[in-house]
């Protein structure tokens, strides 16, 4: 179980994530060392992300986002030793236009290409980023709501949404109820600030089945309750008790079931203090660790793909460009990771 | 009659993420309690509707499921207040760890009883709701028990079937990658067995589609 190459130097790997709204733009030393993690976001003028305008948008940006990763880190593009980028999953345009800028450099500078899966280097920057060696992971974002832990050659999958992602299902809500995102401030914080003043449980579903959960009904239901009368701090705060007491059920299952004696908590969603809380609670009474992964790395960033691009790149893992087409719907547990023993 | 006081937990059996279960004598019989604690990270108010309510159901389904032919432990004594249920205890084997020590024709059989088992709960409407092989004994007189019926429910839907099968799908990958595949055919030839080849087809495709509504499915229609 090592991510030991501490003792690796002058290898650089740039890594560009660009699955839904960011394009990110990471530089990781093989010895570990983060030396730049740029980004740019979409933000939809209304609704939810748009993927043609998020393509759009990452294509405008490409050029200055990298240019401030080599600025920040100070390396040159010739230094680099491979490009990593997220291949999958995502959405369809926007990974296409990571991808491209990705082989674009690649060939440029006539280096390796390495595909990276998106949840996967999720987990591995977080692992870097708080210590944890084998941990219990809980990735809860816009688009992904799963709990993994490594078994066998890959991370496993031991519970996930049947449907919905959480974070999704925080933003559709907040919308429902006019909710408006403001810069540097996303509907999740928002929907958190007010359910600290919410004061009434409102009862809603609570769907947990076997290791999995269905967020979609409980979306219906809180923004059905938005046409009745009644606090939106109060429905804010129900949503997110139910919401997050059922990933935490979940996850303590999987730490049941493992016996692991780690928890990592990333995702968008993990900057939600009162899921930290849940979360810390089971896992001190499973005697694990907790750990969350710092906003920086725990929301979609480049340098958790330039950090996974170097774990594999290690292991001879390349991908050379006619095998380097995007894969939409690339799950966790479809991928080998071979550099964990 | 005893209360549920005077009955002394002995050994901790399996401390498990919704309830624990703890090996005890009840009336000279070997039993089992199963106590679901209070869960500290969720709001008092939902935790009890949550615990009560999975008390009240698991012992009336473990009930139906022996009206519907399958072995269940015998119910001794349920506590809702306290969240608590006390059953018999099944001499045997978790077919969680059976799987993995018994040969490929055993296993097949093993499946098979599986999948008749899991026909008969849905014929008569009810869902087990977590179906994994940890929650699977076989006695040592070969009967395959069915246990932890707390996330069950009575519903005669495909869907609520779909996902039942589902769950048991997922728990062998996840659980027995090395011959998930065969396990879980030889389940549903079990399954066919009870309830048809046109209504095993049916669910099959029910399975099918559940999982191309998850996320990030290869096979799942643009």
């Amino acid at each position: 179980m090592s991510n030991d190459f501490r003792h690796i130097d002058g290898k650089y790997c740039l890594g560009i994530e660009c699955t839904a709204d960011d394009f990110g733009v990471g530089i990781a030393a093989f010895n570990g060392e983060i030396l730049a993690n740029q980004s740019d976001s979409y933000i939809p003028t209304e609704g939810g992300i748009h993927p043609r305008e998020a393509a759009r948008h990452h294509a405008e940006v490409a050029e200055l986002v990298l240019q401030d990763a080599f600025t920040k880190s100070e390396i040159k593009a010739k230094e680099l030793t491979c490009i990593a980028f997220s291949q999958g999953p995502g959405l369809g345009p926007s990974l296409r236009t990571g991808a491209t800028v990705a082989r674009a450099l690649a060939v440029y500078l006539g280096i390796p290409l390495v595909g990276v899966n998106h949840s996967v280097a999720h987990i591995e920057i977080g692992k870097l980023q708080t210590g944890a060696k084998d941990p219990v992971t809980l990735y809860a974002s816009g688009g992904n709501t799963l709990v993994t832990a490594f078994e066998s050659g890959r991370y496993r999958v031991f519970g996930e949404t049947l449907d919905i992602a959480l974070g999704n299902c925080l933003d559709v809500f907040g919308r429902e109820a006019g909710l408006k995102t403001k810069k540097g401030l996303p509907i999740g914080a928002i929907i958190e600030q007010m359910a600290l003043r919410g004061e009434e449980l409102i009862s809603l579903p609570y769907v947990v089945k076997g290791m999995d959960l269905s967020l979609s009904g409980l979306l219906t239901a809180a923004s059905d309750r938005l046409q009745k009368k009644g606090r939106l701090e109060d429905l804010c705060y129900s949503l997110q008790e139910h919401a997050f007491s059922m990933v935490t059920e979940v996850t303590e299952r999987a730490l049941a079931h493992t016996e692991k004696k780690e928890v990592l908590l990333t995702g968008g969603v993990a900057a939600n203090k009162r899921l930290q809380a849940m979360i810390g609670v089971i896992s001190s009474e499973h005697d694990a660790e907790f750990r969350v992964v710092p906003m920086q790395y725990a929301t979609d960033n480049g340098a958790m793909i330039a950090w996974t691009g170097v774990l594999a790149y290690r292991y001879g893992l390349v991908t050379p460009i006619d095998e380097s087409m995007v894969k939409l719907r690339w799950r966790v547990d479809k991928v080998d990771v071979p550099w964990i023993r | 009659m005893d209360t549920i006081d005077k009955v002394p937990q002995t050994r901790l059996l399996k401390k498990g993420a919704e309830a624990s279960l703890f090996i005890t004598n009840w009336h000279n019989r070997k039993a089992v309690i199963k106590v679901r604690l209070p869960k500290r990270y969720r709001p008092a108010v939902l935790d009890a509707r949550i615990r009560s309510y999975r008390t009240i159901h698991e012992p009336q389904l473990m009930h139906e499921a022996k009206t519907a032919g399958v072995a269940t432990p015998l119910i001794y004594l349920v506590n809702v207040p306290e969240s608590t249920i006390i059953m018999q205890y099944i001499e045997g084997k978790q077919v969680k760890e059976l799987l993995n020590l018994v040969s490929k024709q055993e296993r097949y059989s093993l499946c098979v009883a599986i999948g008749e088992s899991v026909a008969k709960l849905h014929r008569a409407g009810l869902i087990h709701g977590d179906l994994t092989t940890s929650n699977l004994i076989q006695a040592f007189d070969g009967t395959t028990y069915f246990i932890d019926f707390g996330l069950g429910e009575k519903n005669l839907e495909l869907e609520a079937q779909g996902v039942d099968l589902h769950l048991l799908k997922r728990a062998l990958q996840s659980t027995h990658f090395q011959f998930w595949e065969d396990c879980f055919k030889a389940v549903l030839c079990g399954y066919t067995s009870v309830l048809g080849v046109e209504f095993t087809e049916k669910i099959y495709e029910k399975i099918l589609e559940i999982e191309r509504r998850g996320r990030y499915v290869e096979e799942r229609k643009q």
